[in-house]
């Protein structure tokens, strides 16, 4: 039985146990409402919570524990010298097996996979029946168990409510449960690729060359320098906020000070078009428009430009980024008391005077902070990039050439089928750790100065 | 009155030109303003012009009319053969046809095969299901002789599109003099057209532009949409409601604070990360389907619609809480029954601007692996798909000049649909605004 129809068994029984929760309360309160302690309803919700718990959880700890109980019977059923043989190929074995149960193809798979497969499936069809039975057993204790409370006395709303109140807590801290996957996720495969390449010869190496091995050869590793392609993303960043923040900044500057409100209505909707255009258009952009001009535009100079070089994503980049520069900056500037403005204008100074002398150092922090939410923004920038930047590991300060970055390295390390046990496959991981800490490092300090600037005027 | 000869300074030809100089210093300034504003408009104009330019002929695909005989004999079949007989005919034979009828049309005589390889090079690998639906639809055309307009090759296309000169030296083209003679000759005689390529909306991946479609990755994008709105909206909702009315002030709510503002900056790609761990190497879901990218899009909305939730939340006076309260409703009452409703523009708001963000996101389907070509349409969303920003990533990467356009008119297709939500929350924004 699948798990879809199991799930809509449930909820066709949670519908019918309100039902007769709802009749049960409307019979033993013959039909005066008063005599009750909460509204008839809740009697209804609370038999219905009671048995969607009870079917649900047990649900869920069968579909969490039936994989590594049956993956551990299969482990015990391999060949004698691949269960006691290097874990890599013991894994390789496993997943060859399931491969099998789920294709169906028996295509160059080993004997004894096939016929593991077939165990596979019929534990795997074993356990899913037992869990049917289980799932309904439970479902029907606990309705048994929470029609026998429904009495006029019996406090439904409050124990609705308090279910209702733990399904929020739940919900508020899957954000936490989301931050603490990413951690894990990465820190478990970062510590792994670290016991096969040592941290201070990925940190410090200057050479990115990982050979990417055929999965299951082993043996070859390459040299895993994160130094070049950090240098790609600081280098691309630097570039590209050369053209937001003077863009955005003076964008933003003439929007709060100098527009009228009719202007500042229509450009700055438009502006912000800019920040909801998907990436992954912008780096078509950059291939198909943005990096043949260069190409062109510097041949007629006598420059030779790359067609993907650090010059392209990092200008196509900066013009993502000037609403995110733009946007919050103009929040800043408004946020500047008008006194100080009139103080200014009084003393005789002119309007960009005023904005230079006074505003502006007044705004500092709340720009800067929106300055490095953008740097953030940048630095985890991906399809631009990796559709325009170019792949080699470029250690160069020239902008014309082809540089690469921490963002396109992961992509091209984790797409294709590499096994994760390689350190070819590995360091995406690790790369991935460093990009979320670089990220959360200026994230946190970029919320510190905005946070703490607020503070000083409100 | 003693005139001491020295005109005061403010009157002085220095301080006058120090005046000057400080205005025409505002005046630069204020145009610098003006002309960065009107640099980033611009960008935003080329984007769009470069986009839209190119992918119109997205839309258009190269069709050359012939007069098609369906002679049972070629087909291997009875004749007053029956629909279904006629579905079960291979695609060959029907693809034989259609060569024949160029064949005829242009005067090569059977057998001589160097003509006729050259000659396949003008029509679509396509062609033999537009004739099968065709004779499928309609049985009865069965030996009769219909003017059929058939698709042509992609190597055709640009040139009658005129995206490539025909005026390149042969060995730089991707059709030699002889087949550009024919299709001179096909034009001459009014038997080419541009016609609307419904392709583009109904097919999947394929090798040939003619014959590509964003089909597949709609309804991939489709599946992951419903199933961000399906969670992302309660759970949002959920902690968005718990944090706003009901937390305490305490350790735990702080962290989950700062974990959601945290979340919400956290690059796209460390979420792609995440999936490939969690979901596809541990919970061991099937790659490439959008149930897999449905739930990373949906850790990545899930801030978004917290945020916008708990500001809409906020945005409801006390007062009607603290009726509801004041009747004798319990705070659970009260939240659900009076604050949650008024909240639910401003939450459904919030929900599609998260929606449009994570239609357009790419990078992290691409580390679940949805950049597999995907040729038949899923049926769940445990099947293989591809998602729209996806294609348009693949294509993006295609060599042939059919491509370029196709990738053009795909990213029309996914802007039209960003902008249509992003309308919709506008819309809602100001149709159910409420001033207290």
């Amino acid at each position: 039985m699948s798990v879809t129809l199991l799930i809509l068994i449930i909820l066709g029984a949670v519908t019918a146990a309100y039902v007769a929760g709802l009749a049960r309360v409307r019979a033993v309160s013959g039909g005066n409402a008063r005599v009750l302690h909460s509204r008839p309803s809740y009697y209804g919700t609370y038999v219905a919570l009671v048995v969607a718990l009870a079917a649900f959880s047990v649900m869920a700890v069968w579909l969490i524990a039936q994989g590594p109980v049956i993956m551990g019977h299969i482990t015990d059923l391999l060949p004698a010298d691949v269960r006691n043989g290097d874990p890599s190929m013991r894994e390789l074995a496993l997943a060859q097996v399931v491969n099998v149960a789920q294709s169906g193809s028996a295509f160059g798979a080993e004997p004894y996979a096939v016929k593991l497969a077939a165990t596979y499936n019929s534990m795997l069809a074993s356990s899913r029946l037992y869990m049917t039975i289980a799932v309904l057993l439970a479902a029907l204790v606990a309705f048994a168990l929470a029609y026998r409370q429904v009495r006029p006395q019996a406090r439904a709303r409050n124990w609705v409510e308090a279910v209702v109140k733990a399904l929020l807590i739940i919900c508020s801290s899957i954000a936490v449960l989301t931050t603490v996957g990413i951690v894990l996720s990465m820190l478990f495969q970062t510590i792994h690729f670290f016991s096969l390449v040592p941290p201070e010869n990925f940190f410090f190496g200057l050479v990115w060359d990982p050979r990417f091995a055929a999965a299951g050869s082993g043996g070859e590793t390459g040299q895993f320098g994160l130094i070049p392609v950090l240098w790609g993303t600081v280098f691309i960043t630097i570039l590209a906020m050369m053209v937001s923040v003077p863009v955005g900044l003076m964008s933003a500057i003439y929007l709060a000070e100098y527009a009228g409100p009719r202007f500042r209505g229509i450009a700055k909707p438009i502006l912000e078009i800019l920040a909801g255009i998907p990436t992954v258009v912008y780096g078509f952009f950059a291939l198909i428009t943005v990096g043949p001009f260069l190409r062109d535009g510097g041949a007629l100079i006598g420059l030779d430009i790359d067609a993907r070089s650090a010059l392209t994503a990092g200008l196509v980049m900066g013009i993502m980024i000037i609403p995110f520069v733009s946007s919050l900056s103009d929040d800043v500037i408004n946020a500047v008391p008008q006194s100080l403005r009139d103080g200014s204008y009084g003393l005789g100074a002119t309007k960009s005077e005023t904005i230079r002398r006074v505003i502006l150092p007044a705004a500092l922090p709340g720009i800067v902070g929106s300055i490095i939410l953008a740097v953030s923004r940048a630095v985890g920038e991906t399809m631009i990039v990796v559709m325009a930047a170019g792949v080699a590991a470029n250690l160069t300060a020239n902008p014309f050439q082809a540089v690469t970055t921490v963002t396109v390295k992961i992509v091209s390390q984790l797409t294709g089928d590499q096994e994760f046990t390689s350190p070819q496959t590995l360091v995406a991981f690790a790369l991935g750790m460093t990009l979320f800490v670089i990220t959360l490092i200026l994230n946190v300090y970029a919320l510190h100065i905005v946070r703490k600037y607020r503070e000083q005027y409100d | 009155m003693t005139d001491t000869g020295k005109t005061p300074y403010f009157l002085s030809e220095r301080a006058q030109k120090l005046v000057r100089k400080r205005y025409a210093a505002e005046r630069r300034f204020r145009f610098y303003g003006l002309a960065m504003i009107i640099l980033a408009l611009a960008f935003l104009a080329v984007l769009f012009y470069t986009i839209i330019s190119q992918g119109i002929s997205g839309f258009v695909v190269t069709n050359i009319r012939l007069p098609v005989t369906f002679t049972a004999e070629a087909l291997g079949v009875e004749p007053g053969a029956t629909a279904e007989d006629l579905k079960g005919v291979s695609g060959f034979k029907y693809t034989k046809l259609a060569r024949r009828s160029l064949n005829d049309y242009l005067g090569i005589p059977k057998g001589d095969t160097e003509d006729e390889r050259l000659s396949r090079g003008l029509l679509s690998n396509g062609v033999d299901v537009q004739l099968r639906k065709i004779l499928v639809n309609d049985p009865t055309l069965l030996g009769s002789t219909v003017e059929v307009w058939l698709l042509a090759h992609g190597s055709v296309d640009p040139f009658v599109k005129g995206q490539i000169s025909r005026d390149l030296p042969e060995n730089r083209r991707l059709i030699n003099d002889q087949q550009m003679a024919w299709l001179e000759k096909l034009e001459h005689d009014g038997r080419v057209d541009l016609r609307f390529n419904s392709n583009l909306f109904t097919e999947g991946a394929s090798a040939d532009p003619e014959l590509a479609g964003v089909g597949v990755a709609l309804l991939g994008s489709f599946f992951m949409m419903v199933l961000v709105v399906l969670l992302a909206l309660p759970l949002g909702v959920g902690a968005a409601l718990y944090l706003e009315e009901f937390a305490p002030k305490n350790r735990f709510t702080d962290l989950v604070e700062v974990n959601i503002n945290n979340l919400a900056a956290v690059p796209s790609i460390v979420f792609g990360i995440l999936g490939l761990a969690v979901f596809i190497n541990y919970a061991h879901l099937p790659r490439s389907a959008p149930i897999v990218g449905g739930l990373v899009l949906t850790l990545m909305t899930l801030p978004t619609v917290i945020i916008a939730t708990r500001a809409a939340i906020r945005a409801v006076p006390p007062s009607i809480k603290e009726a509801a309260l004041g009747v004798g409703a319990s705070k659970m009452q009260a939240v659900f029954h009076h604050v949650l409703p008024l909240a639910m523009p401003g939450i459904l708001t919030g929900l599609i601007i998260g929606l449009a963000q994570a239609m357009g996101e790419t990078a992290p389907l691409i580390m679940v692996g949805m950049v597999a070509a995907v040729f038949d349409f899923p049926g769940s969303p445990m099947d293989p798909a591809t998602a729209l920003p996806v294609q348009i990533y693949i294509w993006s990467g295609l060599p042939e000049r059919g491509f370029v356009a196709l990738t053009s008119a795909a990213i029309m297709i996914l802007l039209a649909f960003l902008l249509t939500m992003n309308a919709t929350a506008v819309i809602l924004r100001k149709r159910f605004e409420r001033r207290w």
